[in-house]
């Protein structure tokens, strides 16, 4: 009993040590991320290049990404359910650069006005957010460009 | 007459679980008991400004569970109409009355009602929901305990009622007095919410008859509610469906039978006048 919760107690250390070292490099926070007027954003949100295997599970996540609710993705077969709501992303890196692709991640609702898209990283602006996700994004900043490198080998 | 209807529900969730089928909002006819016609597809309300036609959900589901609603010896919901019935008759409560003490016509003299509910009540002094109306009874009248708004006992009493007006069309009022809290119903679908920032719009409006993963989505109207869903084998209220739907797009939902939902019951409830009431659905 006493060994499992020091285990857990361990296992949460190591990743707030995580976090903290992914923050610390030069993480920007959801409310200073620089857009341009298209909704781009040019700048890494953290300086680490993006790990595009780990996009990949964090893409059809349905707790994380879970892109895969509204787009199909022809280079992931291994899931069922693809939704239709958003365009296929098949191809989507060649009709959109790096800095786009980074901002409809980071906050659609910049390129596509009233998107139904949500915006992955971002903090404000909420209505009657669930209070365990007040002040949350959906995903961390590392997590947008580990997607992000993901989806830029989306090419036709 | 329960138990066989348990152990078949329990292979029909089986079926139902394992089969998957595209599916799209087909022009069938839904025929309950291959005699009770049922108006599931109809022009929309004038109100209605970005719909031309309006659908039941029964229309999204699969041909599996469409015909569970078919047959009323098939339908799971109905075991739970059976036990309203037996409800109707006890005795609960200081005054030592049970539903059929007062409404001595029968469950019968509700014909018509689950139509024109919610609405708006001048006793009241606002919207009122059947889930209201059966409270009263329990409270005033019986001197017995109110229910929960979602606890089986209510959900099959509003089954049992709501049965009575089964192939008649929805038609709440919007105008007069019901009018502030029809503003407030729409206001609040229309308003994204949550950490998705999501409105009901953004998914029953601009995207119904579309998967959203594995879910295909409906216009969400409520004239098959209360609704019994596979997922949790019972019936579920209409507010219990909204609260569902809000915290699926991590909104804090508002409580069930607070004045903002029964405002938004009787917004949604006004984007179906002209569906048929179903009585008791089956959905996934
Ligand atoms: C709830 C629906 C929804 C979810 C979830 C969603 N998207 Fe989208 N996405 C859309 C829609 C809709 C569009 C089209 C723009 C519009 O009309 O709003 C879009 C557009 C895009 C585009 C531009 C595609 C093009 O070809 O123009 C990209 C890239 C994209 N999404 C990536 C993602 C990624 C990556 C995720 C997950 C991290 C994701 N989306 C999650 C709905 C969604
Ligand atoms: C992210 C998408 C989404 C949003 C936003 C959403 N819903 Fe739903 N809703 C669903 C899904 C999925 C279902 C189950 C399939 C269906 O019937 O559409 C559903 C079902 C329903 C149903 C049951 C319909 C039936 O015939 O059984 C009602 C009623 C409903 N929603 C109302 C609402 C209301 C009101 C809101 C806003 C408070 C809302 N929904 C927001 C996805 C959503």
């Amino acid at each position: 009993m006493k060994r499992k919760a020091f285990l857990i107690i361990g296992v949460t250390a190591a990743f707030a040590a995580m976090a903290t070292a992914q923050t610390t490099a030069k993480t920007i926070i959801p409310d200073d991320v620089v857009f341009d007027e298209y909704g781009a954003v040019a700048m890494s949100l953290t300086g680490v290049a993006g790990d595009a295997a780990n996009g990949r599970k964090l893409f059809a996540n349905r707790k994380l990404g879970n892109c895969l609710a509204c787009h199909v993705n022809s280079e992931i077969t291994e899931q069922a359910f693809h939704g239709e709501v958003g365009p296929s992303l098949d191809g989507v890196a060649d009709r959109w650069n790096e800095a786009e692709l980074r901002g409809i991640l980071t906050n659609s609702k910049n390129t596509f006005e009233g998107s139904i898209m949500p915006s992955f990283y971002r903090t404000s602006g909420f209505t009657r957010p669930l209070e365990k996700f007040e002040g949350k994004s959906i995903l961390a900043a590392q997590d947008v460009e580990d997607i992000l490198a993901y989806i830029r080998t989306l090419t036709e | 007459m329960i138990k066989p209807n348990l152990q078949r529900v329990a292979s029909i969730v089986t079926v139902a679980a394992l089969t998957f089928s595209l599916n799209a909002a087909v022009a069938s006819d839904l025929v309950i008991n291959e005699e009770i016609s049922l108006t599931n597809e109809t022009a929309a309300p004038a109100h209605l400004e970005n719909l031309t036609t309006i659908y039941s959900g029964w229309n999204f589901r699969k041909s599996e569970t469409q015909s569970l609603q078919m047959d009323d010896f098939d339908n799971p919901g109905m075991i739970f109409v059976d036990q309203a019935i037996d409800q109707w008759n006890v005795v609960e409560g200081e005054a030592g009355k049970s539903c059929a003490a007062c409404h001595t016509g029968g469950v019968e003299e509700f014909a018509g009602l689950r139509a024109v509910l919610p609405r708006y009540d001048e006793e009241a002094g606002g919207i009122q929901s059947m889930e209201d109306y059966i409270n009263e009874c329990r409270t005033d009248r019986m001197q017995a305990d109110a229910w929960k708004w979602s606890e089986s006992k209510m959900t099959a009493m509003t089954a049992l009622i709501g049965l009575q007006s089964r192939g008649m069309p929805v038609n709440v009022a919007i105008d007069g007095d019901a009018a502030e809290a029809w503003e407030l119903g729409k206001e609040i679908y229309y308003q994204p919410v949550g950490q998705l920032d999501m409105a009901c719009a953004s998914c029953h409006e601009d995207n119904y008859n579309t998967y959203i993963r594995a879910d295909f989505l409906s216009q969400g109207q409520t004239n098959g509610f209360p609704a019994y869903r596979l997922k949790n084998a019972k019936l579920n209220s209409i507010h219990a469906r909204f609260k569902g739907c809000m915290k699926n797009i991590r909104a804090t939902p508002y409580k069930e039978g607070s004045d903002e939902f029964r405002a938004l019951e009787l917004y949604v409830a006004s984007r179906g006048n002209g569906l048929s009431v179903e009585g008791t659905s089956v959905r996934n």
